[in-house]
């Protein structure tokens, strides 16, 4: 019986006189994969910004390993463990692939100013384990050689790859994938899918995935949340999900 | 064809509209009336031809462009070249090669060179402070000549009023920059980027406007006189000693000599500018300038991954704020004389051009910058008066044809172990 | 009752100058509305529509003209054709090659432009103050007389209503026109409005001139009004005007009317509790304020975020 680490209820989000999330729920388990699906423009992106702090939800609560972080700001939900991708890739485009990297590792890292200013030992080391860290990870998504180049410069698929080793930079207790398959061929999806498993077998990562590449949802998830504008539509596991008239017509119209 | 000649006629018409009224009729005063009259022919012909010009490059516009791209290219700096010149490491050496110059040539040079050259100095001193906060946090402030301000006013008062020294007042006219700069961008920095261009815009105004309304305190429009110079442990550059103080050739035995009081404001300035050389430089390989380049990037992805974009901003803020800070208490004990029309929006601007043109982000483009344009002036004496309107079509023309300066820097190369 | 009186005139000056702010605010905040950059040069556009106004005003008084609705009228129509063509200009030099780059560098090129405007005008026309006497004198007189009256000149007369047509028709061409209809698609979404077929290099060319055209309009009334012109106006008028945009809410028309109007009169109180010397520390202590505490003005709305 494993924790419960995120657990959503009654979430709405209201722009001006739109309902754009109204009532939705969810739980995360630890360990688990949870995917939430619904046509375009359900609002399953604004659940995401909700819970990450980018905005402030109308109404509902939001509890991470039974703390409320509901309405903080986005920053603070970070740095309690709640780390997120975007569904079009927000890299530091200038910047290589391993500064990248290094960024996202302030939390761990001596930001003491005068230590930085005369290089004290005790500042080269976690420098020095910073970059340690940083390549392990460049490794695991194939980007060592990469490493120095502009992440800018790097093609598309790389670009997810190495947005997602960023985001295991900061030790995240929960992973948050927004449409990580998103523009990626069969091949490059194949190997998303090999890495949302790495992830959580060898790394205990949770993760709470939006996608629309069924085939991928269905063979990773152990949970899926169904929204369908903005409200809930079913949530079960895959099979579940896959024998759901309601589900079914809402993806294909009455029938 | 017909739509070509329209584009072309309103083009050549437009050149008139723009330049006749303005450049072909001057306003003059005549009494106490005013009158206008027609300005030179040649003033005329000019407008003529560039009208023409400009019709005919509106006109035949495609044929212009392929026969622009047809013949032949003029051969450029080879890449191999640019690529060296832009690397993190070959720009340290160049960096540190001008710093050997630097120390050794002033002994050799003229007095008037060496001034120049003071003054350069507190330019890349400013340079490089507001480049942390534009080029590398990209925070446009266009207030920074109030941070400035407030150091310079800060050694001049203290002087005036305390009698305190240079060496004393030196980083409390950093610490009290820094403290406006921080209160300044606490409720500030929280706002979205162009909000923050025109509030430090308005900050520079009321710095400027209160230093010049306060006359019991500032002096007002005349300013402070009579500000001291830096000694060197207690030895004065002066020819005659104040009460109770030695002086420099006295003390050594040597003649006095004027230029040695030049040469050593000039090395005062040259230690502050290796000094925030120094600073910056490790600060770009410490997590919080990795942060500051992060934020100009993308606050977005900066916030999902826990990076608090206040603290990061304020921190840039400050810290430029500082350096200015430093700047001003030096320029104060250089002129010897501050007044609040030392400190206008145009300094602002100029300082924002040198950052701009050296290269956002890039130190030896700064320093590059900031000897352009200060010498560029003062070789070209008689034209003087031209110099801002050549500033202002340099900071036009650079941006669309080179925004990313003169010499930018490439990212630095970072070792993995294996 | 003196204090009344007293209240009412500073409300009426307040008012007249916050309608000329209130025009050039308009030209920040069409332009904020659509491309999202603040218009570094429009200071200076309306320093050269005062340049232009005394020239038309000047040139016929040379030829004998004086009837004032006739020089009035010239410079009105020699200041918006001449500063309209600065504004396409300034839009075609400044912004349109950079469309699409990092924010700062079109905000960089357009404090070039700026710096290169004043000092043309500076080299062309010399630095010194040009003025002419005052065209429209007299006004009305309210009250008792001695400390108790308020005073509303002719000029400010001719302020007031020359504004108000402006933004009346101004109002009319962006509710009523196909044009006003593209500008207003073009702030909601300018890739969409793009894709409709709206050519939108021409759209945000017209707010550049509009927003000229209506600081030209602010240009001759004030340069008549005081009567006084000088080339280094531009930028404080302009910083002014800015800072009404945001009071009232950037990107919002008549957001941009009403904080001209409050900044006016926010000054004139404030000028005369502070002292005259203060009159600029106050608008920019407002802006600081409004900034804290509404950062989206008065009428703005809250902006949300796309992640």
């Amino acid at each position: 019986m494993s924790r419960e680490l995120l657990k959503v209820s009654g979430l709405s989000m209201r722009f001006g006189g739109l309902l754009a999330v109204n009532g939705v729920a969810l739980t995360v388990k630890e360990k688990q994969v949870v995917s939430m699906i619904g046509p375009n423009g359900a609002g399953k992106t604004t659940v995401f910004n909700c819970l990450t702090g980018f905005y402030k939800p109308s109404a509902g609560s939001i509890l991470l390993d039974g703390e409320a972080i509901e309405g903080l700001p986005g920053h603070e939900i970070a740095r309690k463990g709640v780390v997120r991708t975007f569904q079009n890739v927000r890299l530091f485009k200038d910047m290589t692939a391993v500064e990248n990297l290094l960024i996202a590792q302030h939390r761990h890292l001596n930001t003491n100013f005068l230590a930085g200013l005369f290089k004290t030992p005790s500042f080269r080391k976690s420098e020095r384990e910073a970059l340690d860290y940083a390549a392990y990870w460049l490794d695991k998504v194939n980007l060592t050689e990469f490493a120095n180049r502009p992440a800018g410069t790097l093609a598309y698929g790389q670009q997810r790859r190495l947005e997602i080793a960023r985001c295991m930079m900061t030790r995240p207790r929960i992973l948050m994938l927004d449409e990580p398959a998103a523009g990626l061929n069969p091949k490059e999806t194949e190997d998303l899918k090999a890495l949302i498993s790495v992830l959580r077998n060898e790394h205990n990562a949770t993760v709470l995935l939006i996608e629309h590449d069924m085939k991928l949802v269905m063979s990773i998830s152990d949970h899926i949340v169904v929204i369908n504008q903005g409200t809930p539509l079913a949530d079960g596991t895959p099979e579940q999900i896959r024998d759901n008239p309601e589900v079914i017509k809402a993806y294909l119209g009455e029938a | 064809m017909t739509r070509n000649l329209k584009s072309a006629l309103f083009s050549a018409l437009l050149v008139w509209a723009v330049a006749y009224p303005v450049l072909g009729l001057k306003l003059t005063i005549v009494g106490i009336n005013i009158e206008v009259h027609n300005t030179s022919t040649f003033t005329l012909s000019v407008i003529a031809i560039c009208s023409l010009l400009m019709f005919v490059r509106v006109f035949f516009n495609q044929q212009l462009t392929s026969a622009w791209k047809s013949s032949p290219s003029l051969p450029k700096v080879p890449a191999k070249a640019t690529n060296f010149l832009t690397l993190p490491s070959t720009q340290r050496w160049i960096i540190l090669g001008l710093v050997v110059v630097a120390l050794i040539w002033p002994f050799y040079g003229s007095r008037g060179a060496v001034d120049i050259a003071t003054l350069i100095l507190i330019y890349v001193m400013l340079g490089l402070g507001l480049n942390i906060v534009v080029g590398l946090a990209g925070l446009l402030d266009l207030g920074y000549v109030g941070f400035y301000a407030v150091g310079a006013y800060t050694y001049a008062l203290l002087a005036h009023y305390f009698g305190l020294s240079f060496w004393i007042c030196l980083p409390l006219a950093g610490l009290m920059a820094a403290t406006f700069g921080f209160l300044l961008g606490f409720p500030v920095l929280r706002l979205r980027g162009d909000y923050l261009a025109i509030v430090t815009l308005g900050f520079g105004e009321i710095i400027r406007l209160f230093l010049r309304n306060l006359t019991d305190i500032t002096g007002g429009p005349n300013g402070i006189s009579n500000i001291p110079k830096p000694t060197l442990f207690g030895l004065s550059f002066d020819r005659t000693a104040a009460e109770g103080m030695q002086t420099f050739h006295e003390y050594f035995g040597i003649a006095y000599n004027s230029i040695n009081k030049v040469i050593f404001l000039y090395l005062i300035a040259l230690v502050l500018v290796l000094l925030v050389l120094f600073v910056i430089n490790r600060l770009l390989r410490m997590p919080i300038g990795r942060a500051w380049e992060a934020l100009r990037e993308d606050e977005i992805a900066c916030r999902a991954l826990g990076l608090n974009p206040t603290v990061i901003k304020l921190s840039a803020f400050t810290l430029g704020a500082t350096f200015a800070g430093f700047a001003g208490s030096f320029f104060a004990a250089r002129q010897g004389l501050v007044t609040p029309e030392s400190f206008t929006f145009l300094e602002s601007a100029i300082i924002l051009a040198i950052v701009v043109l050296g290269g956002m982000g890039s130190q030896l483009g700064v320093i590059l910058a900031a000897v352009v344009m200060i010498l560029l002036p003062e070789m070209m004496r008689e034209f003087s008066e031209y110099r801002m309107l050549l500033f202002g079509a340099l900071m036009v023309l650079m941006m669309i044809w080179r925004p990313q300066g003169l010499l930018p820097m490439q990212r630095p190369h970072l070792e993995l172990r294996k | 009752m003196p204090d009344i009186y007293h209240f009412f005139q500073m409300l009426v000056n307040g008012l007249n100058v916050g309608s000329t702010y209130a025009l050039i605010a308009i030209g920040y905040t069409m332009v904020y509305g659509i491309i999202g950059m603040i218009n570094f040069a429009h200071g200076e556009v309306y320093m050269i529509g005062s340049y232009i106004a005394f020239i038309a005003i000047a040139g016929l008084t040379m030829m004998g003209l004086d009837s004032v609705p006739l020089l009035l009228t010239a410079a009105f129509i020699a200041s918006i054709v001449v500063t309209s063509a600065y504004g396409y200009s300034i839009e075609r030099v400044a912004y349109r090659p950079l469309r699409g780059s990092n924010r700062l560098i079109p905000l960089i090129s357009a404090i070039g432009m700026s710096i290169f405007l004043q000092n043309t005008v500076l080299l062309a026309q010399d630095s010194k103050d040009k003025s002419i006497p005052n065209l429209i004198p007299g006004g009305f007189t309210f009250g008792p007389g001695g400390a108790s009256e308020v005073i509303v000149s002719y000029m400010q007369i001719v302020v007031f209503v020359v504004t108000f047509l402006a933004m009346l028709g101004l109002t009319l061409f962006i509710s009523r026109s196909r044009m006003g209809r593209a500008c207003r698609a073009c702030a909601e979404d300018m890739k969409m409005a793009n894709l409709l077929g709206i050519n939108t290099n021409n759209v945000i060319a017209l707010t550049f001139v509009i927003g000229a055209a209506l600081a030209a309009v602010a240009a001759v009334l004030i340069s008549v009004q005081y009567g006084v012109i000088n080339p280094n106006a531009g930028f404080l008028v302009g910083l002014k005007a800015f800072t009404a945009a945001v009071l009232g809410g950037i990107g919002s028309i008549p957001g941009a009317m009403l904080g001209g109007l409050v900044l006016g009169v926010a000054e004139a109180f404030g000028a005369d509790i502070f002292g005259d010397q203060y009159k600029d520390v106050v608008a920019f202590g407002l802006l600081v304020l409004v900034l804290l505490f509404r950062p989206t003005g008065i009428l703005g709305r809250p902006e949300i975020e796309k992640v």
